[in-house]
């Protein structure tokens, strides 16, 4: 019962009651009962049809399934799977296979899983130098950013060798699947005859 | 009205179709290199995902009741009609009874009414079926929906221009002009696709066009797309000083394309596959097809390799396990491609004619011969008079020609047949996707007064049929004669009447006239009487048709003469002009039945 109900009930009686009070108080002075009765009754009659009178109850509200909270993770799969297969080719076993066959396949599905990450992602490397090269780190570097290895001791700057560039992704641009159930990466097919 | 802000050109193509504009009112607009844009076209390319794309695939896919949820097809500007684009080409693939494919090739075939709900042709009978104009009406709502989504001012109030093939007769312009309606463009004016070709190529080339070309240089224009193959010549002349272009020349609509070439090699490699012991299936084969497309693209770009690995990936979960691969070699792609539909022919070789089977399927009329040089050779000497020599240079245009191989291989036979004329100069084309949408934008520029523009006129001359006098012979059609109706090159506005011919037509009763169109005969007045011609010099188009109405005048027989006007739009009007009063009935072509 909401509260809203509940409220606006009890003004109408106050209404009434306030009318009462007004045009009966004077005669029924003498009678203290009469009057509280009089004041007091379209409270009581208000609660009791409040009771009475339920509301119908709304029907069941076909509640949608909240989205899963990591759509957009599944998104991103759902494109890689859907241009590059890479859910099918991360879960084969590969194991039996020739080089060959599998350096072949690998060949499309890399190139199709680039597209894709391509479309989605953009990233940059955090360090611009050439790997293998010579590279100084400043102080204040972000250490979230920049691992250090080997020999570290001392204060930044420090001097050493670009082994890995690093990525860091600047743009998301996931396409979002509406009217889909998100983790459905991919459908199952069946062929028709 | 106020001259609208915009000029927007489409390419309504057979496979793709393209928006181009181009802002009047924008700052310091060069006319002789007007900035054009392409308009990024949302569209749905999966389920539920919509992405903007340059072109919309004119493909149109109609979902199985309970196939795809509604949520899954809305588009940013509400639910669409139909699911038109990308997801409908990917379906459809998949799906092949329930796309519309090819519609506008239908607008000019005269084996079915275009008007009739006919298309997925051959669907199976639980399909719902709509026809060619509506199917392209719907191309044309969806990128109308895409431009009033993202710019500020609505497409219907803008000055739009419609490419169409420069081989559409005076019955598949005015179905066009029809779809346009019916998307809610009604003042869409066309213009010829291998026209808008030569407008983008003028643009791009920022006045430079003028040093390209010379005083008496006839240009093939040449366009290869990926369904279908248009051809035109535009000869250059001068006046007053000034370079004058005119359209001299149109081919016929010949149903050949990138598309038949990508079939042709997955055919090659699957049989190739198939000696080996290796089966396709058609999933396979449609991945194959996809990937001979990239790997011909490759193998005859400027420099390509030797030969290209060709993989189609296993279709179940075992996608390593089940992938095929093979190599396709550069010898083969030129065995197949090259010579298959580039073969070095004479100058007086003609396009082989089909087997005539006794019982034919309606359908569309797809090319019987492949070779492409040989519909040239064939388009070039009914139309000798034009360029005597041959073409002095060639624009080409069209995703085919994109391979620098087959440009090579088509200039090749074009010198050959110029022989001790020299040879024939190749004009730098613009960006071959788009060039029919800019230049259809820049088209409109030209009409403006800024840039140069291309003379030309309707593109056949058009005729009645005058039922001979001559004994009747069962089993033999009376001889029937042409009568000029319209001459070649008429132009736009232009209005003429047959002042000599009076016909008698009853009030109330339909009146039915056989209706020709020629696109070599450009000497023959309004008024002229051929009698007689050869294969392919006069082609009857669909009928015309009208009924006299006139308020208690039935039976009355009122005499007419015939007038045709060709419109703003560009569309040709036939009238009957009653010779009492100036009453007049417009003669409709009457699509539903076959010529």
């Amino acid at each position: 019962m909401s509260a809203g109900r509940v409220a606006s009930v009890l003004v109408l009686a106050l209404v009434v009651a306030g009318a009462d009070w007004l045009a009966v108080a004077d005669p029924l002075r003498a009678c203290a009962p009469c009057l509280a009765w009089v004041v007091a009754g379209p409270f009581v009659l208000a609660l009791l049809a409040l009771a009475i009178l339920r509301p119908a109850a709304p029907p069941p509200a076909a509640a949608p399934a909240p989205p899963p909270p990591d759509t957009p993770a599944l998104d991103l799969l759902a494109a890689l799977q859907d241009e590059g297969r890479l859910v099918d080719f991360l879960t084969e076993d590969i194991g039996t296979y020739s080089d060959a066959q599998v350096g072949a396949a690998v060949r499309g599905i890399q190139a199709s899983c680039r597209k894709a990450l391509e479309a989605c992602v953009k990233l940059e490397p955090i360090l611009r130098g050439a790997e293998n090269e010579p590279v100084t780190v400043e102080a204040g570097f972000d250490p979230g950013a920049v691992r250090l290895t080997g020999n570290v001791t001392g204060r930044p700057p420090f001097r050493g060798v670009l082994r890995h560039a690093g990525w860091r992704v600047t743009g998301v641009t996931v396409p979002a699947r509406q009217g889909c159930d998100a983790r459905v990466i991919a459908p199952a097919e069946v062929e028709l005859p | 009205m106020s001259v609208p802000r915009f000029v927007v050109g489409i390419d309504l193509g057979t496979t793709n179709s393209v928006l181009a504009w181009v802002d009047t009112q924008g700052p310091d607009l060069d006319p002789e290199a007007p900035a054009i844009a392409v308009l990024p076209i949302p569209q749905l390319v999966k389920a539920g995902v919509v992405e903007p794309r340059d072109a919309l695939p004119s493909f149109l896919y109609l979902p199985a009741e309970g196939e795809m949820d509604a949520k899954a097809l809305a588009l940013p500007w509400g639910a669409p009609e139909h699911v038109v684009g990308t997801l409908a080409r990917a379906r459809g693939a998949e799906v092949p009874g329930r796309v519309v494919a090819s519609a506008k090739s239908w607008l000019c075939a005269t084996g079915a009414d275009p008007s009739r709900p006919i298309l997925p042709w051959n669907a199976p009978a639980d399909v719902p079926r709509l026809s060619p104009v509506a199917a392209e009406a719907a191309y044309l709502a969806h990128l109308r929906a895409a431009w009033d989504a993202a710019m500020p001012a609505p497409l219907a109030a803008q000055e739009v221009y419609l490419a169409v093939p420069a081989s559409f007769d005076a019955v598949a312009r005015e179905l066009t002009v029809r779809a346009a309606e019916a998307a809610g463009l009604g003042g869409a004016r066309l213009i010829e696709e291998p026209q808008a070709a030569f407008y983008a190529w003028i643009a791009a080339s920022g006045g430079a066009w003028r040093r390209e070309v010379r005083v008496g240089d006839v240009i093939l224009v040449c366009d290869v797309g990926g369904g279908t193959t248009d051809l035109s010549l535009v000869s250059v002349g001068e006046e007053a000083g000034a370079l004058v272009l005119e359209r001299r020349a149109v081919g016929d609509h010949i149903l050949l394309g990138g598309d038949n070439m990508d079939l042709a090699l997955a055919h090659a490699v699957r049989a190739r596959l198939a000696e080996t012991g290796t089966a396709l299936d058609e999933w396979q084969l449609r991945g194959l097809v996809h990937a001979c497309r990239q790997a011909k693209e490759r193998l005859l770009g400027a420099d390509g390799p030797e030969q290209e690995t060709v993989l189609v990936l296993g279709r179940s979960r075992k996608v390593v396990g089940g992938a095929l691969r093979t190599e396709v070699t550069r010898a083969e792609v030129e065995r197949t491609l090259v010579d298959g539909f580039f073969p070095l022919v004479a100058a007086d070789e003609r396009p082989r004619s089909p087997r005539r089977a006794g019982l034919q399927e309606i359908g569309l009329p797809y090319a019987a011969d492949p070779a492409i040089t040989r519909h040239v050779a064939g388009f070039l000497a009914r139309h000798r008079e034009v360029a005597p020599e041959g073409p002095s240079a060639v624009l080409f245009n069209g995703g085919v020609t994109e391979a620098a191989r087959l440009r090579a291989r088509l200039t090749e036979a074009l010198d050959a047949w110029r022989g001790a004329a020299g040879a024939v100069r190749v004009l730098a084309g613009a960006d071959p996707a788009r060039a029919v949408a800019v230049g259809a934008a820049a088209y409109g520029l030209a009409r403006r007064g800024r840039g140069v523009r291309i003379r030309g006129g309707t593109a056949r001359a058009y005729y009645v049929g005058v039922e001979a006098a001559a004994p009747a012979v069962p089993g033999v059609p009376a001889p029937v004669k042409a009568l000029c109706l319209a001459p070649f090159g008429m132009e736009e506005g232009g209005e003429v009447e047959l002042a000599g011919t009076e016909l008698g037509l009853v009030v109330g009763e339909p009146a039915e006239f056989r209706f020709f169109g020629s696109s070599v005969r450009r000497d023959d007045l309004p008024g002229t009487v051929v009698e007689g011609w050869g294969a392919g010099e006069i082609e009857e188009l669909r009928p015309l048709e009208t009924t006299l109405a006139a308020e208690g005048e039935e039976g009355r027989t009122v005499r007419v003469r015939l007038s045709a006007r060709v419109t703003e739009l560009g569309t040709l009007e036939l009238w009957c002009v009653a010779r009492d009063g100036g009453r007049r009935w417009r003669l409709e072509f009457n699509v539903r039945q076959a010529a």
